[in-house]
């Protein structure tokens, strides 16, 4: 579904962020991404939906070359890719309900269909009774459910997590990764996310990539990587783990 | 007491209140019509930013900054000839308005820049990431999120205007500050002075009460 050829991104300064990347993306797949930070993780997630484009190689979607879309093409494209962050992205001055309806507003989605499909998603995310509070009153738990709300509002194919439970504590990180594994079950959803934490990665991918300065180390099922693995820096993932 | 305001007359204080509030009024809505878009231009065009375009941000910020290092009084002289073609006369309220506005505008950007300079990146990239419409941002993201910032702005702005339009007397516009001058600067009539700077204090009061009731009600932060 995902495709990377290839891939090299460098920074205006010549840095480089990513080196001959190549990944393939099953539908369907809980794909986890590991790296220290300054691995390029952010950046290769950036690139499926064309926040950020390559300096060589191919990123392909269903086929299509992301980097040759127009902006229109771009727009299409995301508009099937929901993304959600580390530090949820709300806007501060809507309400849950006015942030879980922006993509459907944007869209040009009338206003009775909008509101059917924002109660439907807050039921489902479980702060249907917050919808007309705003993001400043709610834990960061909850404003993940939201921010994971907004990104499934146009049903999309493809989520993308960036760092998504980096800033939740431990219990409220279970219950926000249960609601992902479940979503993406009942949708089908594709899910990559990007983490730095092995316990991440364990509890819910079905698939796992190790990113170490820009390189991609290894790529496979989780069981296998981790039970198999003798490259050093998986090894020192999971050593961080145990410690 | 009643002989120390001798000097009133009152219908020359209503006059000059009135054209004061002609002017600021006249001056504000045209500010704050230019300076939203400027200082959204500016925003968007700066390094980094989703239209980035240093030519031109580099430009507008020059400009911005010249008309801002012009001492008012100065601006005011300086543009009669643009006033003249642009309103058909350099004096009176209708006179002020293009040099209060070529005043204010500039500086009421960049407090409009500096207000969505506040947005977190990482919301104007969440709603990139949904396939908005460069518009969209705008409409939708970056005036709606800095909203109390472009409010509180605002008030300041309101405010300067009204210290400048107390020097728009020198094209014949009127006001409270022309008045101060004239009768009690010139003519050492210290009752109309006190009598106008109480009037332009309770003004500017008036001003920064509102704004901030306004600047509070849209802030959900």
């Amino acid at each position: 579904m995902i495709r990377l050829e290839n891939v090299a991104k460098r920074f205006g300064d010549g840095t480089a962020a990513l080196s001959a990347i190549d990944l393939e993306i099953p539908r369907g797949a809980i794909f986890g991404i590991i790296g220290r930070s300054g691995a390029g993780k952010s950046t290769l997630l950036r690139l499926i939906n064309g926040l950020e484009h390559p300096s060589e190689g191919n990123v392909l979607v269903d086929g299509a070359l992301v980097s040759r879309l127009s902006e229109s093409g771009l727009r299409k494209l995301r508009r099937r890719i929901g993304m959600i962050f580390q530090s949820f992205g709300l806007l501060a001055n809507r309400t849950i309900a006015a942030n879980v309806a922006l993509p459907l507003e944007l869209d040009g989605v009338a206003r009775s269909d909008r509101e059917a499909r924002v109660a439907e998603l807050l039921e489902r995310v479980g702060i249907a009774d917050k919808a007309s509070s705003y993001p400043a009153e709610l834990s960061g738990g909850q404003r993940q459910r939201v921010g994971i709300a907004r990104a499934l509002a146009t049903r999309p194919e493809i989520l993308l997590c960036d760092e998504a439970t980096s800033a939740l504590d431990p219990e409220t990180t279970r219950s926000v990764l249960a609601l992902l594994a479940d979503l993406s079950r009942e949708m089908g959803l594709t899910i990559v996310l990007i983490t730095h934490e092995m316990e991440v990665i364990r509890a819910i991918c079905s698939h796992v990539a190790v990113l170490d300065h820009g390189h991609l180390v290894e790529v496979g099922p989780v069981e296998t990587v981790f039970t198999a693995s003798t490259r050093q820096a998986t090894l020192a993932l999971l050593g961080d783990e145990r410690k | 007491m009643i002989d120390f305001f001798h000097n009133i007359v009152w219908a020359d204080i209503a006059q000059a209140t009135f054209d004061t509030l002609l002017m600021l009024g006249g001056s504000f809505a045209l500010t704050v019509m230019l300076g939203i878009p400027l200082g959204v231009l500016l925003f968007l065009t700066d390094r980094g930013q989703i239209s980035q375009n240093i030519a031109v941000n580099r430009l507008l910020g020059f400009s911005v900054n010249i008309l801002r290092s012009i001492p008012f009084v100065i601006l005011l002289i300086m543009m009669i000839p643009l006033t003249l073609a642009l309103v058909g006369t350099s004096l009176g309220v209708a006179g002020a308005i293009p040099p209060l506005v070529a005043g204010a505008a500039p500086f009421y950007a960049r407090l409009v820049e500096s207000a969505l300079r506040e947005i977190p990146r990482s919301t104007i990239e969440a709603v990139q990431a949904m396939g908005a419409t460069r518009i969209q941002i705008i409409t939708k993201v970056l005036v709606p999120e800095a909203l109390p910032g472009i409010v509180s702005g605002a008030t300041i702005t309101a405010i300067a205007l009204v210290s400048f339009t107390a020097m728009a007397g020198v094209v014949g516009a009127g006001g409270l500050g022309d008045l101060a001058i004239r009768y009690g600067y010139q003519r050492f009539q210290g009752d109309v002075m006190l009598v106008t700077v109480a009037l332009l204090i309770v003004l500017v009061q008036l001003i920064q009460f509102a704004g901030d009731r306004l600047a509070g009600a849209v802030d959900h932060r």
